[in-house]
């Protein structure tokens, strides 16, 4: 139950952390909030040579206002997300699914950037950020490189980083107005992993009915979903029970195979992506009309 | 070993400022444990799942078996050991201790340090509410009924003390 021996390095600045990675070679391993790497240190489950400490790096913690969206720094802590007043006016669903991030004790050290690069399949924010469309920045000391959250999940636990690039900022484009969004998960117990998440932006038209839906599910494939087939279904459509159970069909019905395990079967894990999905379109659509209103 | 595998390390805890060297691969736990012998906060998993081994880092709950010992470098760390005041036990404990609500105690030092925590930010919190702060930290003796009991017993003195400590306007 303790850590192998590694090198240990704390830059200051995202240039000496790239310089780092280039010279440590590919055993070398970022450490941002730890609250997944030090599990699998401790348990030898990864040995890394090296740990390239991202916490010194003042310039990587930051919310920033960008043309009606936002900006945020890889480094930004769980805990900021769920209490920044600019993430609550501007992205209230980031703020929303940060809160089902394990327990406070967790989420004062978990970073956005490091839920992004774990890239755990039952992880939120994955998800949420493919529901607000968002793009990475990834750094190396080759320079910069953008990447959208679509393109950056490529398989559970795996992402389009390569060794040598650095997860830098996330950027969140600004909803339409009219939008609503609401995130909604099941967990056995609290700050568990949930047996499934969905995460809904509604964006109504003039005349009240569905200009654009967007939703994303973790916990339900080997890499956060996005439901293309239910969007669709929901474009034009007035946004009613009628139109949640359509798409909650669509859903299920675009699942693939859903993991089985100790904590729920894939029929359940099913069956709860389409309730979940039903309540947070809801959800989402209310709090659409009353942004509105 | 050679003396270049250790960094040295400056923080306080419990208020009393520390110097030492580590070994990077320590986390905050042994390093309270083994190098302080402050051996109140307790190894349970040391994966992070059971919140055993809870602490405050600058006043902000984290889990020392999911920390490195070099990252408190430059930090304010309070363990269990901090919450007695003048040879006297903080009203958690003392509730804690009224109340049975513990067992084998194994939990106890995780459970005071959030519910300190809980505390310093909602001085009267609801049953649900400690609940949901407590649900990070696993019991598997009490079936946590008593430390609820315990947590807003402590809370109603913690707020009397408070009011007792300024004097209302029209007192005086
Ligand atoms: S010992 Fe740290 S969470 Fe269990
Ligand atoms: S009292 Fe034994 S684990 Fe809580």
């Amino acid at each position: 139950m303790k850590p192998a021996r590694f090198r240990y390095f704390a830059p200051h600045t995202i240039a000496e952390a790239t310089q780092l990675l280039d010279e440590q070679g590919e055993e070398a391993r970022l450490l941002a909030g730890g609250q997944s790497l030090l599990p699998l240190l401790n348990l030898r489950l990864a040995r890394p040579s090296a740990l390239i400490d991202l916490n010194e790096i003042q310039s990587l913690a930051f919310i920033h206002p960008q043309n009606g969206g936002l900006v945020l720094g890889a480094l930004t802590r769980d805990a900021t997300l769920e209490r920044d007043p600019l993430v609550a006016a501007r992205q209230p669903l980031l703020a929303e699914a940060a809160h089902y991030v394990g327990h406070p004790a967790i989420r004062h050290r978990s970073t956005l950037g490091g839920s992004l690069a774990h890239a755990d399949p039952a992880a939120e924010l994955p998800a949420v950020m493919l529901a607000l469309e968002a793009t990475f920045t990834l750094q190396s000391s080759n320079g910069n490189r953008t990447i959208a959250a679509a393109a950056f999940f490529t398989g559970p636990f795996q992402t389009a980083l390569q060794h040598g690039e650095v997860l830098t900022e996330i950027h969140l484009p600004g909803l339409p107005p009219r939008s609503g969004s609401a995130f909604l998960e099941f967990a056995r117990r609290e700050g568990d992993y949930a047996l499934a998440g969905v995460a809904a932006v509604i964006s109504l038209a003039e005349d009240g009915t569905i200009a654009q839906a967007r939703l994303a599910l973790c916990s339900v494939d080997p890499t956060p979903l996005r439901a293309a087939a239910a969007e669709t279904v929901l474009r034009g459509r007035h946004p009613d029970n009628v139109a949640w159970q359509a798409a909650a069909e669509a859903v299920v019905s675009d699942l693939k195979e859903p993991p089985s395990d100790i904590h729920g079967s894939a029929d359940y894990r099913r069956h709860l992506a389409g309730v979940l999905t039903r309540r947070a379109l809801a959800l989402a659509a209310q709090r659409a009309e009353r942004s509105h209103s | 070993m050679m003396d270049d595998d250790f960094i040295p390390v400056r923080l306080s805890v419990n208020g009393v400022p520390h110097r030492l060297f580590v070994e990077p691969r320590r986390t905050l736990l042994d390093m309270l444990r083994e190098d302080l012998e402050l051996t109140g906060t307790n190894a349970g998993c040391e994966h992070g799942s059971c919140g055993a081994c809870t602490v405050l880092l600058d006043g902000q709950s984290v889990r020392a078996c999911l920390l490195l010992a070099v990252q408190a470098n430059g930090h304010e760390v309070m363990t269990v050991e901090g919450l007695a005041r003048h040879g006297r036990m903080h009203p958690l404990q003392e509730a804690f201790w009224e109340k049975q609500a513990l067992q084998c105690g194994f939990c106890t030092p995780g459970m005071l340090m959030t519910a300190y925590e809980l505390l310093q930010q909602n001085p009267d919190p609801g049953e649900e509410e400690i609940r949901s702060a407590l649900s990070g930290n696993l019991c598997r003796c009490t079936g946590y009924q008593h430390i609820v009991e315990a947590i807003r017993l402590a809370a109603q003195r913690l707020r009397e003390e408070a009011e007792a400590a300024t004097p209302s306007e029209t007192t005086a």
